[in-house]
């Protein structure tokens, strides 16, 4: 059973007082299986943030299904298993985060005996045990969102979905973060992110989706992502004149005495490798030249639909 | 169902709402009038206690209403407009446990209210008297009822208008309100049949809140009908009762975006 599964998902806003329609998903199609650190990506306005909330039942689907661990998002029994971080989360401006944390304790009904030991741990796991009588008011951006991190972990769910959980941390707190999903991972919770910042994403996740004006262009692993088109291999050779290159590969650099050319597969490297030397070169080093997740991201998003 | 997430609620909205100065503001003014008709009282001679009673519950009254439009219009608007409803609907509570745990939030409050007021009120009138008034004590208890249902209306309007036009709306079935008991009247004498039936209809869908009005039995000590108070704040309870279903089902269906 897989921990998220979307099915046709359609969402029109009709909006205004004359009603005007707008459509932000078009038949979305998702699966994230348990156990995965899965990456949402997609440009400005895509359509992230609507995908996620009706996951998590602020919106209504207007056609298709959402499932979470097989039942639908609409049921209690699905959110009981889930946490949530909004973007740019904003919280009751004059509690104090151990009473908030106690308020949302109390939404999903926890007991006060457990309560009582996880607010502090969350507290400390999430670089905010020393600011526990700092009502919300006076938290900064990256405080706010590390709030929002410990309440989206008070149920201690086993599916986290956060919406730009990097957003709005420094590169310190990014690091604390992404150690945070890691460590999530390793404790077989499933974790669904949404995220501009790609390396980020490419740092921690198992499998992406993007998103491009409300449908999903690609999904897949990593691998299957970035690897379908190695863009080929980059190799440094030194003692050769650049004249007797020709018919090996496409130059792309000369520093001092150093050639850098360019091959674009694996026929390509295996003759370079052997002419090169034949010809009195000498092969300093070969680096496979692979897509990165920005050229696939890039990619997605400059195509036409 | 778990009614410690509605207390949860209720709780916090309490708290929301005695945070907010307009509360403190309104019950300032409140206390001022009672002070002012102990004043006037003092100018004028022979029916001083019937002055204070008068004015004194036209300022539980009317800043109890003012507070019930104001808190009720905005607060749950404001955890739309703020998002702080992001983290609450998604947990694992049914959307009608917010509408009543933000409901019980302010009833708390108004009954908070109303309990200092009518305080402030039965203490005025102490020091004239040297004794408690029951009949006040009675129009302060059914002008709590009416307050819960005008702030059932407040938030139902605030479920899918702006909080102006809510405002608005509010007042007026406020002052209509307090004249739709005429309807039945209007509808025995109305000509034809579709008229009747329509007022007939217009005088049970709109509130009737002469229905709390017992400041004029409280000013000049008049007899009320047994039963009146019991049946009145049955009718409350109910139409504030149906006023919160309507919202919860407007509540249950919206997007929040
Ligand atoms: N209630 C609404 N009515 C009409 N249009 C809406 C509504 N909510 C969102 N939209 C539109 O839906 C589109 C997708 O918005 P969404 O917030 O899901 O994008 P996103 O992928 O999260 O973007 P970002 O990366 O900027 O957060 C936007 O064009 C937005 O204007
Ligand atoms: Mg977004």
């Amino acid at each position: 059973m897989d921990a998220i599964s979307i099915r046709n998902l359609w969402k029109v806003f009709r909006s205004g007082f004359i009603p005007r329609r707008r459509t932000v998903l078009r038949g979305i199609n998702l699966d994230v299986r348990q156990g995965e650190v899965f990456a949402f990506l997609g440009p400005n306005g895509a359509g992230k943030t609507t995908t996620i909330k009706t996951i998590v039942n602020l919106i209504r689907p207007t056609n298709g299904d959402v499932l979470i661990f097989g039942k639908k998002a609409s049921t209690i029994d699905a959110r009981r298993r889930i946490g949530f971080l909004p973007e740019n989360p904003y919280f009751y401006q004059y509690l104090r985060p151990v009473e908030f944390l106690q308020f949302n304790a109390d939404l999903c009904g926890l007991p006060r005996r457990v309560s009582r030991t996880r607010i502090p741990e969350l507290l400390q796991l999430v670089g905010l045990g020393d600011r526990t009588q700092l009502p919300i008011r006076k938290f900064s951006k990256g405080m706010v969102q590390r709030l929002g991190m410990a309440q989206a972990m008070i149920n201690d769910p086993d599916l986290l979905i956060l919406d730009e959980p990097l957003s709005g941390l420094d590169p310190i707190g990014r690091k604390e973060f992404r150690d945070i999903i890691l460590d999530l991972r390793d404790r077989g919770k499933t974790i669904f992110f949404s995220s501009h910042i790609l390396q980020d994403a490419e740092m921690i996740c198992h499998r992406a989706a993007i998103l491009v004006n409300g449908e999903v262009r690609r999904i897949g692993t990593l691998e299957e992502l970035t690897a379908q088109d190695i863009a080929g291999y980059e190799i440094s050779i030194q003692g050769f004149d650049a004249d007797r290159i020709s018919g090996l590969g496409r130059i792309i650099a000369t520093q001092d005495k150093t050639i850098f050319i360019q091959v674009s597969d694996q026929t390509g490297l295996d003759r370079a490798l052997s002419e090169i030397p034949a010809r009195g070169g000498q092969i300093q080093s070969v680096i496979p030249r692979r897509k990165t997740l920005e050229d696939v991201f890039m990619g997605e998003v400059q195509k036409k639909s | 169902m778990k009614p410690i997430a509605i207390a949860a609620i209720a709780l916090t909205s309490f708290r929301e709402a005695v945070r907010d100065k307009i509360l403190y503001l309104l019950l300032f003014f409140g206390l001022l009038l009672i002070a002012t008709s102990r004043v006037i009282s003092w100018l004028t001679v022979g029916a001083e206690i019937k002055i204070i009673i008068d004015i004194g519950l036209a300022g539980v009254s009317i800043f109890g209403v003012l507070v019930s439009i104001f808190i009720g219009i905005s607060i749950v608007h404001k955890e739309i407009e703020h998002k702080t409803i992001y983290t609450i609907i998604p947990k694992p509570i049914h959307r009608y446990q917010f509408i009543l745990g933000k409901f019980a939030g302010l009833a708390i409050t108004l009954l908070l209210n109303v309990i200092v007021m009518s305080a402030m009120l039965q203490i005025a009138i102490f020091l004239k008297t040297w004794s408690w008034n029951f009949p006040v004590f009675r129009a302060c208890v059914l002008i709590l009822f009416e307050l819960l249902v005008i702030v059932s209306i407040a938030i139902l309007f605030s479920s899918f208008s702006t909080p102006i036009l809510s405002f608005l709306l509010t007042l007026m079935l406020y002052l209509i309100g307090h004249i739709s008991y005429n309807l039945i009247g209007l509808a025995q004498k109305a000509p034809g049949t579709l008229l009747p039936i329509l007022l007939k209809v217009l005088y049970y869908v709109l509130p009737n809140l002469e229905n709390f009005n017992l400041k004029t039995a409280a000013v000049h000590n008049l007899p009320v009908p047994p039963g009146f108070v019991w049946a009145s704040i049955q009718y409350g309870l109910l139409y504030t009762a149906v006023v919160l279903l309507l919202s919860i089902t407007i509540f249950q269906k919206r997007d929040f975006s």
